[in-house]
């Protein structure tokens, strides 16, 4: 078990089906790296294959999708691909418009962690931080 | 079964699915070379064999020069020639947190389904010249897991990214028109690496001067038994790649003829001396030792020079070595 992180955690932070408000994840991307972090940052409209690949080849420890326009239903799809795909470490968080409704439904999807409006630098940070410990920790032994 | 070989064992494992081609095993090797202090010997030393097969082909230039977009490029031009493709692309960490955004791939993204491109993104993580300390590894890895053609696309400082010159088979400088002192960028240091010229972004009207400016620089060159060619594209609409291809091909025989790149050994001296010079101030700053207290008192005080100071700790370091 680690409790801190050997180099500095991978995150992709991108956001999946037809909503192109990045401005959001733009400024995920920004806090992260200013925490230390290795940012691997795409355009909106990504297919929930394209976000598998990615986080395949890149080996990021988590990824961050963000959803202002309920593209987080989408999310409980991308769990199940990132299962089949052996990722199933990679821990998953969602930032942006969620209905508190909703929120139950992603987090037993498997989602580790829902920020709604309000959510500040520190906590997301820390939040991330010791998810990517998590995945770490749990990433299968080869 | 101790910790070493338990270890040694893990790593071999998954050497053989690297060396099957498994796209997660790939993945994970990189990110293992690229974390500093882990013991990464045991699936060095089990891919070594496989090397030098595949072409690795450096990619600088100036930022903005549309490296990342003639890459992009690049990857179709050799997909349709059937070669399958590996991309190490570095973008820079920053000095201050050490976190990296790292973006290259957006320009990329047409790839990113195809089963015969590989592509990572790599945080320069305070390496200077214009590659990640791991990239030499990480070429290995690829070159391993059975790409034909390893891309290396740098920072893009422009400067001093001769680095790439010691790994890559076949070193791309990339410019564009109207980068302003864009040509004076790549003058120095860098252009004498360059095995290819190209002046991207070909559509803009000052493209043609950029390779006059370019040509009259070679022509002042010593002619060597490789003429270095000046060659246009516009990654975006995808001309002059066919071209360029053609350019990498010939390069590359050329180089081959020479024996594989590996047995060069400049790659591995490289590797060897920051190993040894990142070993060696370690020790220095962080070793409790009389004598290297003493030598740091008396270069202080000037009653010894550099040089002997050098020698003295050198000398301390492989002394208790020894012992220890």
């Amino acid at each position: 078990m680690i409790e801190v992180l050997l180099a500095p955690a991978r995150v992709l932070v991108t956001k999946i089906g037809l909503d192109g408000h990045d401005r959001g994840s733009r400024i995920i991307a920004a806090y992260l790296r200013d925490a230390g972090m290795e940012v691997i940052y795409t355009n909106p409209w990504q297919a929930i294959d394209a976000v598998v690949a990615l986080a395949l080849e890149e080996d990021v420890d988590v990824i961050g999708i963000s959803s202002l326009a309920t593209d987080h239903l989408l999310v409980p799809k991308l769990m199940v691909a990132l299962d089949a795909a052996g990722l199933g470490h990679v821990r998953v968080v969602v930032g942006g418009i969620v209905p508190d409704e909703d929120e139950a439904d992603l987090l037993s999807a498997g989602v580790s962690k829902v920020f709604h409006p309000g959510a500040v630098r520190e906590e997301i940070v820390s939040v991330v931080e010791q998810l990517a410990i998590a995945a770490n920790n749990e990433r299968p032994v080869d | 079964m101790s910790a070493v070989q338990d270890q040694a064992a893990e790593k071999s494992g998954l050497a053989v699915r690297l060396l099957a081609g498994q796209t997660a095993a790939l993945a994970r090797a990189i990110s293992i070379v690229d974390r500093d202090g882990q013991a990464v010997s045991a699936l060095l030393k089990a891919i070594e064999p496989h090397l030098g097969r595949a072409i690795v082909v450096g990619f600088t230039g100036p930022p903005g020069a549309g490296k990342s977009t003639l890459v992009n490029a690049f990857i179709a031009e050799m997909r349709g020639r059937g070669k399958t493709v590996a991309v190490a692309a570095v973008d820079p960490s920053s000095p201050i947190t050490g976190g990296a955004v790292l973006g290259d791939r957006i320009r990329m993204a047409e790839h990113t389904m195809d089963p015969g491109v590989f592509i990572r993104s790599l945080a320069s993580r305070g390496h200077l010249g214009g590659l990640s300390a791991s990239a030499a590894r990480v070429a290995d890895l690829m070159d391993a897991a059975g790409f034909d053609v390893i891309v290396l696309e740098t920072v893009g400082a422009g400067q001093s990214e001769v680095e790439m010159a010691e790994m890559a088979d076949v070193r791309i400088v990339v410019s564009a028109p109207g980068l302003g002192d864009d040509v004076q960028a790549i003058k120095a240091g860098i252009l004498e690496i360059a095995d290819i010229l190209v002046v991207n972004k070909s559509d803009l009207p000052l493209a043609k001067r950029t390779v006059g400016q370019l040509q009259a620089m070679l022509a002042l060159r010593a002619p060597g038994d490789w003429k270095v060619p000046v060659l246009t594209t516009n990654a975006v609409d995808r001309t002059g790649l066919c071209d360029l291809a053609d350019a990498v091909d010939r390069r590359a025989a050329a180089r081959k003829m020479k024996g594989p790149r590996n047995a060069l050994g400049g790659r591995t001296r490289r590797l060897l001396a920051q190993s040894v010079a990142k070993y060696a101030e370690h020790r220095v700053l962080n070793e409790a030792n009389a004598t290297i207290d003493a030598v740091v008192a008396d270069l202080q005080q000037a009653e010894i020079g550099l040089d002997d100071a050098i020698a003295k700790i050198l000398m301390q370091l492989c002394e208790s070595q020894k012992n220890g």
